[in-house]
């Protein structure tokens, strides 16, 4: 392997990740400004982080954003795992292609027809718009996600450990309960994951969805934008991507290790 | 006593009229949309046999397992166990167990845990299973490894714990799906013994799925041959190898010499064949065959004797030239190109170091064998 720095790697490493996070480390930095004014520096505090804990709005926004997370992840997680279910494990009912079609088109399907059409089916029902039309919508949004992460473990599942739990006696309902579900598990909890984090920073499907009384934190934090950047939201989005950056650091250190893990006792194994 | 029995000697339930079966398919047919993988396919297969079903891959010897555990229905045709029909009993409710190819341990159970599945299942009482799972962990030979995960161990020991998970239950009958396939040959030729003492102690009733002959000649007490869903032949090891009754067993089981001829003379003991390009050899009647009928004599490289000069005394003498030797060490393998251009294989036991006259490439040579030293084949 190549190990010495050539200018031109560095140049380019360097612009590449300048290019991915300054402005997120301006954002950082700026949060911890002591001066009112957002893009003059005025000294070093942690004054608006306080303050943040006093913005009533901001504080209401954020349960909202977790509750409408967490009700719509497990929902669409729920769903999500029986849709790549059946797409695994039924592969010859009729219209399975126009299903398959259908379950996947929202993740290629523009976020503002999305958002629209959900609006215009809540209106035609008339559901009073609120915490419930968000979450909905949610599910809607990330059930999909959720499906496509399951189906590619179902894909390379072995099914006859299906077969050698119901040969051994389990029904079918047991098998599932003992065998099938614990082995796909560490996908279902990145399905999980990766639903309320589309969940916690969406913006457009919210906006169309959502009313008096439940807004998102993204849709409350884009409100306040537009009468002008305030430290106070430098200092939300910071722990915002202090809350996504620890989750993510947990996942892939805990995953590295499960991975050493196995190598040392696959090693072990063979030496006998 | 001349035979061409079992093995076991006083086992042999397949000869006995009033043995009643214990496993029965009963004209089985099995379609996947338009391919049929068992074709109108009866057999009987007896209580504490050991038996083989041996076919190339795709031939529909799995598929006869899999509806033997209940996890493929027949199309048509019927399968009893123990005189029970069981068409629409589900996998979980048979009295029988299965080794699967691929073993199929829990991967996030422990040893202790996979073994006791199927007995907690059952409803057993926590003592009685761990009793029963320590007595099947010092039958394969695995104490110290009870909380290991499948994936700490090597390659013969979940072979082990899944064979321990498969008897745990007790079950009437096992089915193994190419029990050893995945074992290196070292490991499968001992594991072979292990599987045959374990049934015999046991006194279960073994099915196994297998495409490797050595494996179902090693273990079996009866094989069927299958080729394309349908039996070609059900006998013993022996009887397999030197009676085959088609040519397809005679070439699926072991190397065979084959003669095609046309039945030339038939007198009270023996039977001319006269070759495609003039030879004759002379045969002990075994099957009806009228002058004229193509038929096929099958002989084994073992039987077939080869020397330098013509043998004084033999029936059958035919000569030609060495074409190829392959030494093996225990025996050696000489191909002969007769005269007639016909190849024969014919195997010497190198039972002496030193061999007076030893053949060479290209050196003329004669083959010669009795009338009885193999087979008259018509299909």
């Amino acid at each position: 392997m190549n190990t010495t720095w050539s200018r031109f790697n560095v140049t380019s490493i360097v612009l590449g990740f300048a290019f991915l996070y300054l402005p997120i480390v301006l954002l950082i930095v700026f949060s911890f400004n002591e001066s009112k004014l957002v893009t003059v520096w005025g000294g070093f505090s942690t004054k608006w982080y306080v303050s943040l804990f006093h913005n009533q709005g901001l504080m209401d926004a954020t349960w909202v954003t977790a509750r409408v997370g967490v009700i719509s992840a497990t929902v669409a997680t729920v769903l999500g795992t029986l849709a790549a279910l059946t797409l695994t494990r039924y592969t010859r009912f009729r219209g399975r292609v126009l299903f398959s079609g259908m379950v996947f088109a929202p993740l290629v399907m523009p976020e503002v027809i999305t958002g629209l059409s959900l609006l215009l089916l809540f209106v035609a029902v008339g559901l009073d718009r609120g915490f419930l039309t968000v979450t909905l919508a949610h599910i809607t949004l990330t059930m999909c996600f959720v499906a496509v992460v399951v189906q590619s473990r179902l894909i390379s599942f072995d099914r006859s450990l299906e077969e050698a739990a119901m040969d051994l006696g389990a029904t079918p309902v047991k098998t599932f309960f003992q065998i099938t579900l614990p082995v796909i598990m560490p996908a279902i909890v990145s399905g999980w994951m990766l639903a309320f984090t589309l969940s916690l920073d969406d913006l457009v499907i919210a906006s169309f969805t959502s009313g008096p009384g439940a807004t998102t934190l993204p849709m409350k934090i884009y409100s306040q934008v537009r009468l002008g950047v305030t430290p106070e939201i430098n200092a939300a989005c910071t722990i915002l991507i202090a809350v996504v950056a620890v989750g993510v650091i947990i996942a892939s250190i805990a995953n590295k290790r499960r991975e050493v893990q196995r190598q040392l006792d696959e090693q072990a194994a063979q030496r006998g | 006593m001349k035979s061409l029995g079992s093995i076991r000697r006083d086992f042999a339930p397949w000869n006995d009229p009033n043995a009643k079966p214990y496993i029965q398919f009963d004209n089985v047919t099995k379609k996947f949309g338009d391919f049929t993988a068992v074709n109108n396919l009866s057999l009987t297969i007896f209580e504490r046999e050991f038996f083989a079903l041996l076919g190339a891959s795709g031939c529909g010897k799995s598929t006869l397992l899999r509806m033997l555990a209940g996890f493929e229905e027949p199309t048509s045709g019927r399968i009893l166990l123990d005189g029970q029909d069981l068409r629409g009993i589900p996998p979980y409710r048979r009295p029988v167990n299965m080794m699967f190819q691929s073993y199929a341990l829990f991967p996030h159970m422990t040893v202790e845990k996979n073994i006791a599945f199927g007995l907690k299942q059952e409803g057993m009482s926590a003592p009685d299973i761990e009793k029963r799972v320590a007595e099947m962990l010092r039958l394969v030979k695995l104490e110290q490894f009870a909380k290991r995960k499948p994936h700490q161990l090597s390659g013969g020991q979940r072979q082990r714990v899944a064979l321990a998970r498969s008897v745990a239950k007790r079950p009437k009958v096992l089915l193994l799906d190419e029990p050893l396939g995945a074992l290196d040959k070292k490991l499968r030729e001992e594991t072979q013994f292990e599987l045959m003492d374990l049934q015999q102690n046991l006194g279960l009733t073994f099915v196994v799925v297998t495409h490797d002959q050595e494996e179902a000649m090693t273990m079996a007490d009866r094989i069927a041959i299958i080729d394309k869903g349908e039996v070609m032949q059900v006998a013993t090891p022996a009887e397999v190898y030197e009676a085959p009754t088609s040519r397809f067993v005679a070439h699926f089981v072991g190397n065979v010499n084959m003669f095609e001829g046309k039945v030339a003379e038939r007198t009270a003991k023996t039977t001319r064949i006269a070759g495609a390009s003039g030879a004759q050899i002379v045969v002990d009647n075994a099957v009806d065959t009228a002058p004229g009928a193509d038929i096929v004599f099958a002989i084994r490289p073992e039987k077939i004797k080869i020397s330098s000069k013509k043998p004084v005394d033999a029936v059958n003498a035919l000569e030609g030239e060495v074409y190829d030797i392959a030494y093996l060490g225990d025996m050696t393998v000489y191909h002969v190109r007769l005269d007639d251009g016909q190849m024969v294989r014919a195997s010497t036991m190198n039972a002496a170091r030193i061999t007076e006259d030893p053949l060479s490439w290209n050196d003329r040579a004669w083959v010669s064998f009795r009338p009885d030293a193999g087979v008259v084949l018509t299909r």
